[in-house]
């Protein structure tokens, strides 16, 4: 049973890595400004600028958020026993929202570059982690009050999102609705690369506990006569999927529904186990949103359709069809 | 070194009242104890402070001279099994992967190995539970979900096993077999100790039995002491009778 189990782990990461670099191969070569391949061949101007400086990094982009994103979802799912538990209803996307707000409305014009956004949304998702970090010693700390006390956090700071919203004048509340709608634009490659040196040792970090995370969905009572130390997996859990989460959103805003339909679909195909299950939202979740993002940009072109709303419309119906037909 | 070892163990829930209070018991060789008391004794809240699953508000209780609840999780668990009386229900997973959850304790590599198969092959083999391996958990009776647990425990290979009400979903053939098995155990050298209301059962196949009433040790010994028909009717408060059978056998009824 074990070497049928490896064996299935290693072909479906296999062909999960298979299909990411078709993708990541692909999605680049596809756009709405008709490339010229040819000149794209001969690494001349503009084709080759766009595709190297733009549609790549674009691409590499959302290959990381979405494998972040939905392997997060997928680690609060089973550390709270809550199908409905992902980092939205968990209050990190609400409070990486918040400060990034914070620093568009109150940073003038010129100086709002991205870092100080990024600055401001990784220091409101530290706060949540601290404070997390706050009560686990308390009692209470439990999966349920977790869950309670994220949709606490997410609704204050939705509050004061709306708030500062309120306040800013007309061309700081354009801004922040462009962010928070949320999206995958092309960053430098150093940024890249500074993603995935935070993202890359966390994902595997979660993919190590994936044994644990099975016996934890037995209830903490099981798991803890099986010798897991429930309040102790639960809180570093938590810190690593809000860490994913708050990084990435810092970088591309909000972008809901990954978290969420990402590793559900991913369950009714490869199983509840989460040493298979882990590492297929890792590839699946990037792979999706590279698929989403290249829609996005295409269809519609020159006019870019905002993400997160592809991902709701692509996954959505797909989403519900896997629901109701297996 | 005692196997086990609790003294004056005092526990309650936040500020209630006291849900235990001065329990000591001491067990130094593998036997099989009954824990035995009306609802709401304690004997639940006991089996968790025996696993270390809750810290004991005053008192000590040590596992071969170690306070459990300072023992690290993963080594303790490898000493003591613990079957609690609420089982898991919707698990997605196998009869097979359920029963290999006893392995966890022993490795937090990301597969089991041989071992840990060898281990749950006995386990299943000892439960007969062969014909359900590939059955999904939830698809399982209460009965047959008392068992699969009870064959976890089995694969965790204890020297220490707690089984809270483990016949209460089982038929009185499967009950028989659990005690039978129970005793097995015991002669294999683990120390069991069964929270039960089939007072009967406890006192045809106990080494010894504890009575709980009102968080506090009323009685333990050896079953024909313990389970005094007078002291049975004091604590349940129902009126309990003695049958002696010729071929030496205890039976206890109750009721009016």
């Amino acid at each position: 049973m074990d070497t049928s189990l490896r064996s299935r782990t290693r072909s479906f990461a296999l062909a999960g890595l298979l299909v990411a670099v078709v993708v990541t191969v692909l999605a680049p070569l596809v756009g709405g400004s008709g490339m010229n391949y040819g000149r794209l061949m001969r690494h001349e101007a503009p084709d080759w600028g766009i595709f190297i400086n733009l549609r790549v990094p674009r691409t590499l982009l959302a290959l990381l958020v979405g494998g972040a994103l939905s392997a997060s979802g997928a680690l609060f799912q089973a550390l709270l026993r809550d199908a409905l538990a992902t980092p939205s209803s968990l209050g990190v996307s609400a409070a990486a929202s918040l400060g990034a707000v914070i620093a568009l409305a109150f940073f003038p014009g010129e100086e709002t570059g991205l870092p100080v956004v990024w600055i401001a949304a990784l220091v409101a998702t530290g706060l949540v982690i601290a404070l997390v970090a706050g009560i686990r010693r308390s009692s209470r700390f439990s999966s349920f009050t977790l869950v309670l006390t994220g949709i606490a956090i997410s609704g204050i700071c939705s509050a004061g999102i709306l708030l500062l919203y309120s306040l800013a004048g007309i061309a700081k509340s354009f801004q922040i609705t462009r962010w928070l709608m949320g999206g995958i634009e092309a960053v430098e490659y150093s940024v890249l690369l500074l993603l995935a040196a935070g993202i890359i040792p966390v994902l595997i970090w979660i993919l190590r506990l994936a044994r644990v995370l099975n016996v934890m969905s037995y209830g903490e009572a099981w798991a803890a006569g099986r010798g897991i130390d429930c309040q102790k997996v639960t809180w570093q859990g938590f810190a690593a999927g809000a860490f994913l989460a708050g990084t990435t959103t810092a970088i591309t805003g909000p972008i809901a529904f990954v978290g969420l339909i990402v590793p559900h679909a991913l369950r009714r195909i490869v199983g509840p186990d989460h040493r298979v299950l882990l590492p297929a939202c890792m590839l699946g979740g990037g792979v999706f949103l590279v698929v989403c993002d290249t829609v996005s940009r295409s269809v519609l072109a020159p006019i870019e359709i905002p993400v997160g709303v592809t991902t709701a419309l692509l996954g959505g119906p797909f989403f519900v069809w896997l629901l109701w037909s297996r | 070194m005692n196997l086990l070892s609790l003294g004056s163990v005092g526990y309650r829930y936040g500020n209630g009242p006291n849900t235990l209070l001065d329990v000591t018991l001491e067990a130094d060789r593998p036997q099989v104890i009954g824990m035995a008391g009306p609802n709401g004794a304690g004997k639940s809240t006991l089996l968790d402070i025996m696993a270390g699953q809750r810290m004991p508000v005053s008192g000590t209780c040590r596992v071969q001279g170690r306070d459990t609840h300072l023992t690290d999780r993963g080594e303790l668990c490898r000493l003591i099994a613990h079957v609690p009386q609420q089982l898991p229900s919707d698990v997605p997973f196998t009869v097979e992967e359920v029963i290999l959850t006893g392995r966890t304790p022993y490795g937090r590599g990301l597969f089991e190995n041989d071992e840990d198969l060898g281990a749950a092959e006995r386990a299943i083999e000892r439960t007969g539970l062969h014909a359900f391996r590939s059955r999904r958990f939830s698809s399982l009776s209460g009965g047959e979900r008392q068992r699969v647990m009870l064959a976890a425990a089995i694969c965790q290979q204890p020297s220490i096993l707690l089984l809270d009400e483990p016949g209460a979903h089982l038929d009185p053939r499967n009950e028989a077999w659990l005690w039978t098995l129970v005793r097995e155990l015991s002669a294999e050298g683990c120390l069991v100790v069964v929270v039960t209301h089939h007072l009967a059962l406890a006192a045809q196949h106990c080494d010894r039995v504890c009575l709980l009433d009102q968080g506090r040790l009323v009685a333990d010994g050896p079953p024909a002491q313990a389970l005094h028909p007078d002291r049975l009717t004091e604590i349940f408060r129902v009126p309990f009778y003695r049958h002696d059978a010729a071929d030496g056998r205890v039976f206890l009824s109750y009721g009016h």
